[in-house]
């Protein structure tokens, strides 16, 4: 990350950590907690996806496996330290996203995009038909998880602030990673995993390691949301999820992190605004006709995203012609075709 | 499982998996010969769902006919519907890579959803079985079996075997089939790639939409039915073998079979079963089970 980038990406953070004293309402908080936890889901996908090249179209049961393990292991007598809740719900996603990618890491390509779907798949029927889960109705959390009189989740600034701390220790943990020798090996893999292997890397145990990872980080995402809202049902892990949280780092830009908290944002964002009624009247209750074509647009002039945009706009003021086609990822799945 | 019971389950997984197979065959050749993850494809049959509802009246009032005339209506609708649609936003994925495929069709599937919204509505409504097909057939002194749902069978298997025709036998198959071993080569030996691209789009278009307006009297049309359809026949597709028709064939049977007897034999884990029958499948053999080109 070069000085521009790390710029943005602080004030980013500096804005979100003012927020609440700038006059956000409720409603604001609200809505931005929901996008930070969104967020963290986009980030841990943006280390498979972006990162390692690995396209995981199951990244809404780590979500929910996080989610539903804060609502199961919270006591319904009194409130539960995040002391331990929060690394016990990260642990229960990151080993689940172990067995996952265990077996799912033997396939490439859109075969691998399916079988991390099935599982998924196979996690959602599990909490959706089983009583485990409390069924399609979901399950409330009695009394949210705190530590004592430091930390009071009820409070939405603090819930809020504690979201943001989250995302930033994230940000910052994938940050540290991806330059880290490990994260090298998994650029290389992205890369060229044949290469990788020819230079003496065994590349499964980093492929998995990255998934065991990613899941871990989505299973805080899924705590967030538990304790936030203080209520889970199955629609967390379903697959509606996944595609949104892809749609969001590709919105954002792969290749970037902060392509992934952009992503986010816009994502929400625009999903909150085609939603108002002062805006667009009855017609916001078609909110999705105007998010679908947003996206194609989306498609059509932004190849590389939104994080792509300003270099586009340079090149296309410098006369350069910003026609160049295909984001940083060119052809992930590459292998699939024969 | 008396020997009736097991039949109708027998009769009704045959009748699924057939249908699976009209959508999944488009999936499949539009991503073994262009390339391209359609996840608006479920939408297709959607469309053909909902055509069937909607057409019937103005039909019936201009053509009548009843019901085959909405289905050949609807099917050279779908056929002009699938040409303007490649023209208009596929014909541009071609060169990008898969991920923004994903995103631009999961816009798309937005933009139908709600195009459904706004011109029909959101509620759940029921197609009429044409008349003629009404009735059902006695199989034992109680149980009995409807015209209709045999009469989709053999529609689908006529299907099935007009398209092995034009895929073993025809220019035409001969030029897909080789498009979805190889497409450079296709390409250099001087045949037209985007009419024929243009041709298998609209075609896959025109199967997906016509599987839904046959299953709308059985299934009803709903909202969401297309994103159900769709997870399933990506199911299908990677069973089968991505680009490989013969694959999709097993694979929509082995689906339709696996669903509706774990329906009767494991009720609590119905929804689980096509995809650990995927996960065993894909670990056993990861490219899928008859893998093309």
């Amino acid at each position: 990350m070069d000085n521009s980038k790390a710029v943005f990406v602080g004030a980013v953070f500096v804005a979100l950590a003012l927020f609440p004293w700038l006059g956000a309402g409720s409603y604001g908080i609200d809505l931005v907690t929901k996008i930070m936890i969104y967020a963290i889901l986009a980030l841990s996908l943006e280390l498979l996806v972006g990162s390692t090249g690995l396209v995981c179209f199951g990244q809404a049961a780590f979500f929910g496996i996080g989610a539903y393990a804060a609502v199961l292991l919270s006591g319904e007598e009194d409130a539960a330290s995040v002391l331990w809740l929060l690394p016990a719900c990260v642990l229960a996603a990151a080993l689940y996203a172990l067995a996952v990618g265990a077996l799912s890491l033997r396939t490439k390509g859109v075969y691998f995009i399916m079988v991390t779907l099935a599982f998924a798949q196979m996690a959602y029927f599990v909490v959706h038909d089983t009583a485990l889960g409390g069924g399609t109705d979901g399950i409330y959390l009695y009394f949210r998880p705190g530590l004592g009189e430091w930390l009071v989740l009820d409070d939405p600034v603090t819930m809020y602030l504690f979201s943001l701390a989250c995302l930033i220790g994230v940000f910052a943990f994938l940050a540290v990673l991806l330059r880290s020798r490990f994260g090298r090996a998994l650029a290389g893999i992205k890369v060229n995993e044949q290469r990788m292997r020819g230079t003496g890397f065994t590349t499964y145990p980093y492929k998995l390691a990255a998934f065991t990872i990613s899941g871990g980080l989505a299973g805080l995402g899924g705590f967030l949301f538990a304790v936030k809202d203080g209520f889970v049902n199955p629609e967390l892990m379903s697959w509606h999820l996944s595609g949104a949280a892809l749609v969001m780092i590709i919105l954002g830009g792969l290749g970037h992190l902060r392509g992934a908290l952009v992503g986010a944002f816009a994502f929400l964002l625009l999903q909150e605004l085609f939603k108002t009624e002062a805006i667009f009247g009855d017609f916001a209750k078609h909110w999705h006709l105007g998010l679908g074509i947003v996206i194609i647009a989306a498609v059509a002039f932004l190849p590389r995203g939104l994080v792509g945009l300003p270099e586009q706009l340079r090149k296309r003021l410098a006369g350069v012609g910003a026609g160049e086609r295909g984001g940083s990822l060119k052809n992930p799945l590459g292998e699939a075709k024969s | 499982m008396d020997l009736t019971t097991f039949l109708i389950q027998c009769l009704n997984a045959l009748q699924y998996g057939l249908l699976l197979f009209l959508v999944a065959s488009g999936l499949t050749l539009i991503f073994g010969i262009m390339g391209v993850i359609n996840l608006a494809h479920g939408s297709f049959y959607m469309i053909g769902a909902y055509m069937a509802y909607a057409l019937a009246p103005a039909i019936e009032s201009s053509l009548g006919g009843g019901f085959f005339s909405v289905l050949l209506v609807g099917l050279v609708l779908s056929v002009v519907i699938g040409y303007v649609l490649e023209w208009a936003f596929y014909s541009y994925l071609y060169d990008r890579d898969h991920l923004q495929q994903v995103l631009m069709t999961y816009g798309l599937i937005l933009v139908f959803e709600e195009l459904r919204s706004l011109l029909v509505g959101d509620d759940v409504y029921g197609v009429q079985i044409p008349e003629i097909l009404a009735g059902s057939v006695p199989l034992s002194e109680v149980m009995t079996y409807p015209v209709y749902r045999l009469f989709v069978s053999a529609l689908c298997i006529a299907l099935v075997a007009g398209m092995f025709y034009v895929f073993a036998r025809t220019r035409l198959g001969m030029m897909i089939r080789a498009g979805a071993s190889n497409r450079e080569m296709v390409q250099s030996l001087g045949i037209d790639i985007n009419f024929l691209y243009r041709v298998v789009f609209a075609a896959g278009f025109a199967l997906a939409a016509f599987a839904g307006m046959v299953a709308a009297p059985v299934s009803s049309v709903y909202p969401g039915m297309g994103n159900e359809v769709l997870i399933i026949c990506f199911v299908v597709v990677v069973i089968g073998g991505i680009g490989s028709i013969q694959g999709a064939l097993v694979a929509a049977l082995l689906i339709g079979f696996v669903d509706t007897f774990g329906k009767v034999i494991v009720p609590d884990a119905a929804g689980v079963m096509v995809y650990l029958a995927m996960a065993v499948i894909l670990l056993w053999k990861p490219d899928g089970l008859f893998k093309a080109g």
